[in-house]
């Protein structure tokens, strides 16, 4: 039995920790060594150059392009994401009575929402890239039909609209995911809460900032780090829609962008890894930050 | 009395969600003069040829099938490593048990940008570039962490009689695994199962790496090139063909299964 039990254990973990080791851990770890180096991928020849790559870092222009509009990013694509979505659901719970039940056609709003959240951001980036096409793309055209033409743009090839017009797929991508996981929360609180707002003489908006708000706003918190790292991304959309790619000017230049130019085209492994580095901590710092807001509210709460 | 602004505001949004999706499946049956000239009409003699042209000559069937290969076989290596790591760390007490747990779940912390570089050289080293074994064990590898993280969770919670019941009739260890705890963890699994076919079909950046070769482009991947290609930049009927064709799997899996995959979804992102 005991020899069995060993067996089985070596039989359950050993090939998944191989597969774990060669393919995940042993890259993550040579990245961090590669971004001390100048290596160009010819074996043997990696030199050490310290912080030189990162230093490098500081003045790359189209770089610090692409930490300004991640940054841009990971400020707005939360926000309207999460704003957005925190309106659809607690619509769709107030316009029934007592906050709880749904109003009809909740089901069938939930369903469509929710199906951009599953489509390959390929293939999402491919469909806006004919939304946003200035002279025969959906966006122009309905501005055209509803007598609106002055606002038609050329959104992706106007340095200034680039950006937002990214942006604006990864919330359109992702609001009804959100959406339908806040409605799960809402469903959550117990009912008696909306009751005794309804009896205390609570209109909507406050019932939504009294009760509703904090009860789900480890919810909300979770939300903020998915869409964070969402945002601190954006590599596939930006990728395929944006000309380039990176937009005009770099409008649309993303941190992941660079870090795949540098490596794939320029060959630069080693000054590639630093923007993986780099790009690492962000994303550290980004869920502690997330992760300690949380605790200090919660100590104020109680 | 507030009814009908609320029901506005849910309308318009499924408005604005479901426009664009409507209008590329509407358009893949339309001529190209047609959408170009007239992007309101529906289409008077729906155009199958430009599905046709789009399957074979722009080799999105080619693409779907390679998609269909590595998703499934990356799909199931996955699940089954997955389930065994989740099952042997749940349910059995061993040193360094803990220490192998954070080994597998720390790598989810990780974004996948900063292994790109050594990870292409790790795979052409050993001799995978493109190929469909190399990009099955590098998909497996990357969606295991998170099948354990969420499988462990369940593992834990399932009851400990059956297993011990099955131990005295003289199972053995791999035999109480695959027929009796398996089982038991199907909701589980189910879950974890479809998260992770909507992840593997839809990954974009490891095959964009590690798969170089046009011959066995994944669907994204291929898709992405046609739509930059020279020759197809025009071709918005055969272009609204194939991305039909990309989104028809995953909305034929989505109508059927709806419940169960906004479920699984939501519940792995609050797990």
């Amino acid at each position: 039995m005991k020899h069995g039990r060993l067996r089985f254990l070596i039989g359950a973990l050993a090939p998944a920790l191989l597969l774990h080791v060669v393919f995940v851990l042993s890259p993550y770890g040579q990245a961090f060594y590669l971004s001390l180096t100048d290596w160009t991928g010819v074996a043997g020849e990696a030199h050490f150059v310290g912080a030189g790559n990162y230093a490098r870092l500081g003045g790359d222009s189209l770089f610090l392009d692409a930490v300004r509009n991640n940054a841009v990013m990971l400020v707005c694509v939360p926000l309207v994401t999460i704003a957005l979505g925190l309106f659809l659901a607690s619509m769709l719970h107030l316009g029934g009575r007592s906050g709880r039940t749904s109003i009809r056609g909740a089901g069938a709003y939930q369903i469509v929402y929710f199906f951009p959240q599953l489509l390959s951001l390929v293939v999402i980036a491919v469909l806006w890239q004919f939304v946003y096409n200035p002279t025969n793309g959906l966006l122009n055209g309905a501005l055209r039909a509803v007598g609106l033409a002055g606002l038609a743009r050329s959104w992706l090839g106007d340095p200034r609209l680039a950006l937002p017009a990214v942006m604006a797929v990864l919330v359109w991508s992702s609001v009804g995911f959100y959406m339908v996981l806040f409605s799960a929360a809402i469903d959550g609180i117990p009912k008696e809460l909306f009751e005794a707002a309804l009896l205390d003489g609570a209109g909507g908006w406050a019932t939504f900032r009294k009760v509703t708000l904090p009860l789900v706003r480890d919810t909300v918190q979770v939300a903020f780090v998915y869409l964070g790292i969402t945002a601190l991304d954006g590599f596939a959309v930006v990728q395929v829609m944006t000309a380039g790619p990176g937009g005009p000017d770099g409008a649309t230049e993303v941190i992941g962008l660079s870090l795949y130019r540098n490596a794939f085209t320029y060959g630069k492994f080693g000054y590639a890894s630093a923007m993986g580095v780099a790009l690492f901590f962000a994303t550290l710092t980004l869920a502690v930050l997330a992760l300690r807001a949380g605790r200090k509210d919660r100590l104020e709460l109680s | 009395m507030r009814r009908f602004p609320v029901h506005l505001a849910m309308l318009a949004w499924g408005v604005v969600t479901a426009l664009p999706l409507l209008w590329a499946i509407v358009s893949s049956f339309k001529k190209d003069n047609d959408i170009l000239n007239d992007p309101w009409s529906l289409p008077t003699d729906p155009q199958w040829g430009n599905w046709a042209r789009a399957w074979s000559q722009a080799n999105i069937g080619r693409y779907f099938f390679n998609s269909l290969i590595v998703v499934g076989g990356a799909l199931l290596l996955t699940m089954l490593l997955g389930s065994l790591v989740a099952y042997a760390l749940a349910r059995y007490e061993f040193r360094g048990n803990r220490l192998v747990y954070y080994v597998f779940v720390a790598a989810m912390f990780f974004p996948v940008f900063l292994a790109l570089v050594p990870l292409f050289f790790v795979v052409q080293q050993l001799g995978l570039l493109g190929t469909y074994q190399g990009l099955i064990l590098v998909y497996a590898a990357y969606a295991v962490p998170f099948t354990v993280f969420f499988l462990h969770a369940f593992f834990k919670t399932l009851p400990s009689e059956v297993a011990e019941a099955a131990f005295l009739d003289g199972c053995s260890h791999g035999a109480v695994f695959f027929r009796v705890m398996l089982p038991m963890a199907r909701p589980g699994l189910v879950a974890v199962g479809i998260f992770n076919f909507l992840g593997l079909w839809n990954q974009y950046l490891l095959p964009l790496v590690l798969n170089p070769d046009p011959d066995r482009y994944v669907l994204a991947q291929g898709l992405a090139a046609l739509s930059v290609s020279q020759g197809y930049r025009s071709d918005w009927s055969g272009l609204f063909a194939g991305l039909t064709i990309a989104m028809l799997p995953v909305l034929i899996a989505y109508v059927a299964f709806q419940r169960h995959i906004r479920a699984g979804m939501t519940a792995g992102a609050v797990k």
